[in-house]
């Protein structure tokens, strides 16, 4: 039994959600690889071998496995598939995107999400916003999962020595081609890996308003994030969206300002180690899952709070 | 160009489900259902196509119970032309879903499909892509623009710390993330005229899909609980406990 981790990359730099995989996979029991898929991307193959419990990276460089468009890296993972048990994606915007075309292509289901492994066919993973937990077991031949990386705890970055071997690039597909990136400008942590995140909600107005999260969010050295209202009244970007249908967070400090605290978005949430709330509504259900909360006018409290940390 | 849309019925948006004392699943006897809204936005993104005289049919298809032709309707009262329903009380899984829209497809022949990145009720994330990897089309998900012009299908997605764009050959499929439209409220008017539109039947049997789930699922538990902590008075309390009690700064 081998599991094939497939690396979340910049192809300079290995993502961590890589290493909550790698987490998931050992759990499973089996050896661990990993693949990187990339182009120029040495860097990163050699920082998946030092990952703990990796046993042997495959490093597929080619031009067109640059942008990590899911007809090629899917078909780059297909060629590799056979002799694998598993074959496990981080469940982020890029695993999301390539998994279900390797297992529809090998006729698997594919597990989505896991936060539980329980054993090698039987994983534990939420289903409607996170209000239930189902546990599926799968029969088939390869299991393909995504896993959730707030349910793991990465493995070590450093102390493994795994051997890097390169494996043959597929051929480009033709059938997609990457034309740009807008990557958000931001001196800030990454919402899904950042210790502490600072979350507005309609509460806050305007994004105009928005900008009162700052100072808090510098202090603290968090990530700024949104609920899905805030998103969709715009005042703020939907790649900060916390919550069923944007980023799932689980840092050390979750600090939710004006957000009543839907089910959508305590989805995205309710797994962060302290959760403060503040919000003018007493009976805002975000109180029902927050540590400590403070009712209180934010644009009175916030200001307060940065200045008293 | 013929768009193909498929939409699912689930539990509605704002409807709190509870897990079955017997851990079978969860309670949707006599809850709201309604169209999935990653669908809804998918159904309003093919009707503005059409509207700029980029789609000239636009056929929305579900897979499901009977009642999901009420969803059909929705999509038709929205701007679909007409509808298919795959009915059939069996459980519906992902890849069987995308066996059976690939059928459709193939009766159909879609230059476009559009769907909902993810439906709210399995939270899966899949039938989209396994649509295309079955079809051998290219895929952009998660999708908050799509223009189309010389057979191409030019996307930008959302993803992880920003936006990308990605150039498609059509015929493709395209998934849809919140921000690509605002659908329309649909009218009483255009609702009597959806039920006059053509809504065609099959079952997985005509189109000679297995739909067999390849998932058991073996309980369906609550979440682990969290409870509800302290309130505190004022800023500089706070500030102590989570200094002091929480230690988390």
């Amino acid at each position: 039994m081998t599991t094939l981790v497939i690396a979340e990359h910049d192809n300079a730099e290995l993502k961590g959600a890589t290493l909550n995989a790698v987490a998931a996979a050992a759990k499973l029991g089996g050896d661990v690889h990993v693949l990187v898929a990339g182009s120029n991307a040495k860097a990163v193959a050699d920082q998946a071998a030092k990952a703990a419990g990796v046993a042997k990276v495959l490093l597929a460089d080619a031009p067109h496995l640059a942008d990590g468009l899911a007809e090629n890296v899917a078909e780059q993972v297909l060629g590799l598939a056979q002799g694998y048990s598993h074959i496990l994606f981080p469940a982020t915007a890029s695993g999301k995107n390539i998994a279900p075309r390797v297992a529809a292509k090998l006729d698997v289901a594919q597990v989505s999400d896991i936060v539980a492994v329980d054993g090698p066919d039987t994983f534990q993973r939420p289903i409607y916003a996170g209000n239930a937990i189902a546990t599926v077991q799968s029969s088939d031949a390869v299991k393909v999962i995504t896993v959730r990386t707030t349910g793991f705890d990465a493995v070590a970055a450093e102390g493994g020595s795994a051997p890097v071997e390169t494996v043959a690039a597929v051929a480009d597909s033709g059938l997609s081609a990457f034309v740009g990136r807008e990557v958000a400008k931001n001196d800030r942590p990454e919402l899904t890996a950042a210790r502490v995140v600072v979350s507005g909600g309609r509460g806050l107005g305007s994004a105009e308003n928005f900008k009162i999260l700052d100072p808090l969010a510098d202090k603290l050295g968090a990530a700024v994030g949104a609920s899905r209202a805030a998103v969709d009244a715009g005042y703020a970007p939907n790649d900060w969206q916390v919550g069923q249908t944007g980023k799932i967070v689980a840092p050390q400090l979750y600090v939710a300002v004006g957000i009543s605290g839907a089910i959508q978005h305590l989805a995205g949430m309710k797994d962060s180690k302290v959760i403060v709330a503040i919000n003018k509504d007493a009976e805002a259900p975000i109180f029902g899952v927050a540590d400590y909360g403070l009712v209180a006018d934010l644009f009175q409290a916030v200001p307060e709070l940065a200045a008293a940390l | 160009m013929k768009v193909l849309v498929p939409v699912k019925r689930v539990v509605d948006y704002n409807v709190k489900v509870r897990v079955k004392s017997d851990q079978s699943g969860v309670d949707i006897a006599n809850v709201k259902m309604s169209m999935n809204p990653f669908d809804e936005i998918a159904v309003e993104e093919a009707t503005r196509l059409k509207e700029k005289g980029g789609a000239a049919e636009v056929v929305a298809v579900s897979c499901g119970v009977t009642q999901c032709q009420e969803t059909l309707r929705t999509a038709m009262a929205i701007g679909a032309d007409r509808a298919v329903l795959v009915q059939t009380d069996a459980e519906l899984q992902p890849l069987a879903v995308a066996k059976l829209l690939k059928a459709l497809v193939d009766k159909e022949q879609p230059e476009l499909v559009i769907l909902g990145k993810q439906a709210i009720d399995d939270d899966a994330n899949q039938t989209g892509q396994m649509l295309a990897a079955l079809l051998g089309w290219p895929q952009a998900t998660f999708a908050s623009k799509l223009e189309l012009a010389d057979g191409k299908a030019t996307v930008t997605r959302e993803v992880d710390g920003g936006l990308e764009t990605l150039s498609l050959k059509l015929p493709a499929v395209v998934t849809t993330d919140l921000r690509l439209n605002e659908p329309r409220y649909v009218t009483l008017p255009n609702i009597m005229k959806a039920k006059k539109k053509p809504l065609d039947t099959f079952t997985p049997e005509d189109l000679g899909v297995d739909v067999a789930p390849r998932l058991k699922t073996l309980k369906v538990s609550d979440p682990p609980a969290r409870s509800a902590g302290i309130k505190v008075p004022d800023v500089a309390t706070l500030v102590d406990k989570l200094k002091n009690e929480a230690k988390v700064v």
